[in-house]
């Protein structure tokens, strides 16, 4: 049986069904320590005092620290390996002399139980002098003025952009804003850490995503060589780039495991999450497009400000980088620039979430192309094909860099997706009924949006293989799965080169001591690094297996095939095979010199393993579109229909690329309508709870309709591949946005999202 | 620290006798108490229905409800109904659906589905879609849950 490419079900969901997810808050060690924060009730102000006597005092608390009692504890450090400029804007374990944010950690307690652990925390007096609470970025003074407001300028472009707009027929400005919004996991973060004193060892569950890189970064902070920690994962509720971004929680957790020498859980709930783990977006655009009357693009200019929160991540400057990168999207520009602000401000600080800095870059474009159409008298979809990079023109350089990285699209062909998803969808039907049901009286619109994605790339993925005596494969990576079918994906790959059931492949991932080093699962890029590296250990497998099977057979490897688990020869296809299982068995290194097989000392056993390296990370693109309607009295706008087309290269489980695009499509949903983390003027978070963050039901979005093509297979992978976690999300957005226009007859009325129903009433009362 | 009470219900068919504190919600008193961890929480807000579990035929939070409140009830969980086979329908159509993806969700769909194709084995798939709509999920998008317990209604259906 063939599996790649093959709709098969998810190897993952057997516990899951059951009730058997072995996720962070079942872990728990029956003797642990539960840990609490004290948090900030204050967005800006100046510690005067925090006393923890008072939650000392309370029977069942075994420890209770401020700032004073941690010692020389560096602030949280960057994965990007960023140091020096940004030095000033790490995060400190636990607040010394000013609060930033409301929820920033001042104090810890740890104590038997979770309820103890709440009601000391309470008893924590904390003092301090009010400052001004410094909200909008663009007005912020934190960090003294205007000026220091700034951590940083982030810059891309080409070409002479101010000479390109003053020649073009048209110019187009427009300001645009996404909303704060957040990842929201259904599983709130948690961690648990545990030292062995008998190994010497610190045990930690629960940061998932970037194991190795968690876990090099948690090293550094507490002062411990890397190998005397393990990282590993259990099951995860979700992570969508919020989780795993180690913060004061991770490193208080295994301190307090260090110090106290007691298992110690740290169990974030919902409202904790709300004000303490990373948000997103958050940004501001001022952009301009330049145009010739025919509707080509000519020039695009666009300034952006981040609402950073008051410190940076440990993602650095990622989301600003990643914004200036991938802005100019799938259409082919004379010049080009963005330039990014990230500004503090006095919020939870913002970090990485599904689509960071594309899923903002493509509202900016599409808006700015819709504007162009409208500008011009021009169908937007139209002109969208007449300005998409030819697939003749792959690999296409873009002339920006992200870090020190070219971006290269290494493989597209756009026109075709395009063309491809008109008909599976009858784009053009569906846009005339669309007229129609307008013409009518109705206010429904059709939206729809293009844009190229980024996933994989760099090193440091690898995989092991090991097949044991029962023909059962083993697969060791460094990659996570937090729900994405990882285990499924690369049982799929590896099964067809050694001819078993992918039931039989065994993925191990997230876990620091079994493999030396991982990217985990960030950037979209497990399928692309470890299915490669996946692919080519399995090959070595296959090769080794069919040597030795040669050598016990004593017919040349040549003339051999293996075949549902069993190698025979060629001419003999109806011969009794010779089991894998059994030929793993022969390799044993005990056994291997005496059957005198070719085997060498460093890799004993039916084993192998692979690395993998791209200078450049591969290119997914696809587009979004959607059939929005509006009550024009309650300003609600209703998804009625929603398509995502994308192209992923070479899809190894087109099941598991569809779930990942319907999800990320309805997130998408959620951003461009009704997801939003408000302020208060003097700082305070208004969501707290699901019910003040609108997270979409069931009856608010419909079925997601998905064509996924394998046009443009990735040149860079033999298999092809391309990473598909964040294309769903990525143009959701700015289809809602040109949707809602078209609904309500105003181009260009959508420049805000979210849209939600208090926006729309707003640009509905303009607009009439 | 409230004083302990003792307290007996029936859990998946089981008399079950124990002793809790009042302040003690059913949820925490299953995953801490009882460790039975199949009953996820989310919210502890009420709002999510990942921890919904089956009291006398009913869908209720588990989050919202005092475990004393459980006297002489009876009480179901992921667990009890896993392993009676009742939910087998719906278990195989989430999977083929592919309505699981982080899985932290999916104990309270089951069970939520559960106890409404038992009270109506002939429920309409409206009626589904509503009844979907009352649980939070972050993964799915929803329509492999929809399509999931709407197959699973038709295989009970052409049992009954
Ligand atoms: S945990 Fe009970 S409803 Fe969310
Ligand atoms: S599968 Fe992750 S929340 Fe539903």
């Amino acid at each position: 049986m063939r599996h790649l490419g093959r709709p098969l079900p998810r190897l993952e969901a057997s516990p899951l069904v059951s009730g058997r997810g072995l996720f962070t808050g079942s872990m728990q060690a029956g003797d642990h320590l539960a840990m609490r924060l004290v948090r900030s009730p204050f967005a800006h102000a100046r510690v005067t005092s925090v006393d923890v006597s008072g939650a000392l005092a309370l029977p069942g608390v075994v420890a209770a620290w401020s700032w004073s009692d941690l010692g020389d504890l560096p602030p949280i450090s960057y994965r990007t390996g960023d140091t020096g400029r940004l030095d000033g804007f790490r995060q400190p374990v636990l607040a010394s002399d000013l609060v930033r944010y409301v929820g920033e950690p001042i104090a810890v307690v740890f104590a038997e139980d979770p309820a103890t652990a709440e009601d000391a925390a309470d008893q924590v007096d904390f003092r301090a002098e009010l400052l001004d609470a410094f909200i909008h970025p663009v007005t912020s003074a934190l960090g003294g003025s205007s000026d220091h407001a700034t951590v940083a300028l982030v810059e891309q472009g080409f070409g002479d952009v101010e000479h390109a707009i003053a020649s073009a027929d048209i110019v187009v400005e427009l300001e645009l804003e996404v909303g704060r919004q957040a990842a929201m996991p259904l599983e709130p973060r948690g961690l648990i850490a545990r030292w062995d004193g008998a190994r010497n060892l610190l045990e930690i569950t629960g940061a998932a995503k970037i194991p190795h890189i968690d876990r090099d970064l948690l090293a550094d902070q507490i002062g411990r060589p890397a190998s005397r920690i393990v990282l590993a994962e259990g099951h995860v509720g979700g992570g969508f780039g919020a989780r795993g971004e180690i913060g004061p929680e991770d490193v208080l957790a295994c301190l307090g495991a260090l110090r106290l020498g007691r298992p110690v859980a740290w169990l974030e709930d919902r409202r904790e999450h709300m004000t303490a783990a990373p948000q997103a977006r958050g940004q501001r655009h001022i952009a301009r497009v330049a145009a010739q009357d025919d509707g080509r693009l000519v020039a695009m200019d666009v300034t952006f400000m981040i609402d950073q929160g008051a410190y940076l991540r440990p993602d650095g400057l990622r989301i600003a980088e990643l914004t200036a990168a991938m802005l100019q999207g799938p259409y082919r520009l004379d010049a080009f620039r963005a330039l990014g602000d990230v500004r503090l401000t006095n919020k939870t600080p913002a970090g990485p979430y599904r689509g960071a800095g594309r899923v903002e870059g493509t509202f900016v474009r599409e808006r700015l192309v819709d504007a162009v159409a409208d500008r011009l008298g021009l169908d937007p979809v139209a002109v969208r094909r007449r300005n998409l990079v030819a697939a003749e023109e792959m690999p296409a350089a873009r002339g920006v860099t992200l870090g020190e990285v070219p971006v290269v699209y290494d493989s597209g062909d756009y026109a075709l997706l395009l063309k491809r998803a008109e008909q599976t969808f009858a784009l053009e039907r569906l846009r005339k009924r669309t007229r129609t049901r307008r013409s009518k009286g109705e206010a429904v619109g059709f939206g729809l949006a293009f844009f190229v994605d980024r996933s994989g790339g760099g090193s440091g993925d690898g995989v092991r293989i090991s097949v044991d005596d029962t023909g059962t494969v083993e697969v060791v990576t460094g990659a996570a799965d937090l729900g994405q079918g990882l285990e499924t994906a690369v049982a799929q790959i590896v099964a067809d080169i050694l001819a078993v059931p992918y039931t039989d492949v065994r993925v191990v991932h997230g876990r620091t001591d079994a493999i030396g080093f991982g990217q985990g699962a960030e950037a979209s890029r497990s399928t692309v690094m470890t299915g490669t590296a996946a692919q080519q250990a399995a090959e070595k497998v296959r090769e080794k297996a069919l040597a030795a099977a040669a050598a016990l057979i004593g017919v040349s490897a040549d003339r051999l095939m293996l075949d549902e688990g069993e190698v025979r020869p060629i001419e003999h296809s109806d011969a009794p095979g010779l089991p894998i299982g059994a030929i793993a068995h022969a390799l044993r290194p005990d056994r291997a010199a005496a059957l005198a097989l070719p085997h060498s000392p460093d890799s004993a056993g039916l084993s192998a393993e692979a690395w993998v390296s791209l200078d450049s990370p591969t290119y997914p693109y696809g587009l979004a579109a959607a059939v929005v309607a509006v009550d024009e009295e309650t300003g609600a706008a209703t998804v009625e229909r929603f398509f995502v087309a994308a192209d992923v290269g070479n899809a190894v489980n087109p099941k598991l690329v569809e779930s990942q695009l319907a999800g990320g499509a309805v997130q998408g949903i959620g951003g461009a309508l009704s997801e939003e983390l408000l302020f208060t003027a003097t700082g305070e978070p208004v969501a707290i709870s699901f019910a003040d963050y609108a997270l979409p039901t069931a009856d608010q979005v419909p079925d997601i309709e998905c064509l996924i093509t394998d046009d443009a297979p990735s040149p860079l992978t033999p298999l092809g591949l391309k990473g598909a976690g964040e294309l769903g999300i990525n143009g959701a957005g700015a289809a809602i946005a040109a949707a809602i226009d078209e609904a309500i007859g105003t181009p260009g009325a959508v420049t805000h999202l979210p849209v939600t129903p208090a926006r729309l009433r707003a640009v509905l009362r303009g607009v009439s | 620290m409230s004083q302990i009470r003792p307290l007996s219900f029936r859990l998946n068919g089981v008399d079950t006798s124990v002793t809790v504190e009042p302040r003690r919600t059913v949820a925490e008193m299953l995953r801490s108490d009882l460790r039975l961890s199949g009953t996820t929480v989310g919210c502890e807000q009420g709002s999510c229905g990942s921890c919904t579990v089956i009291v006398d035929g009913e869908p209720v939070r588990a989050c919202t409800l005092f475990a004393v409140q459980l006297e002489g009830r009876e009480l179901r969980t992921i667990e009890g109904l896993a392993r009676d086979g009742s939910i087998q329908a719906l278990q195989e159509a989430f999977v083929e659906e592919d309505a699981v993806q982080c899985g932290f969700c999916t104990s309270g769909f089951l069970v939520l589905a559960a106890a409404a194709l038992e009270s109506d084995p002939f429920i309409e798939d409206e009626a589904i879609d509503a009844l979907v709509s009352a649980n939070l999920c972050r993964c799915t998008g929803y329509g492999p849950i929809r399509r999931a317990v709407r197959k699973a209604a038709k295989t009970t259906r052409r049992a009954t």
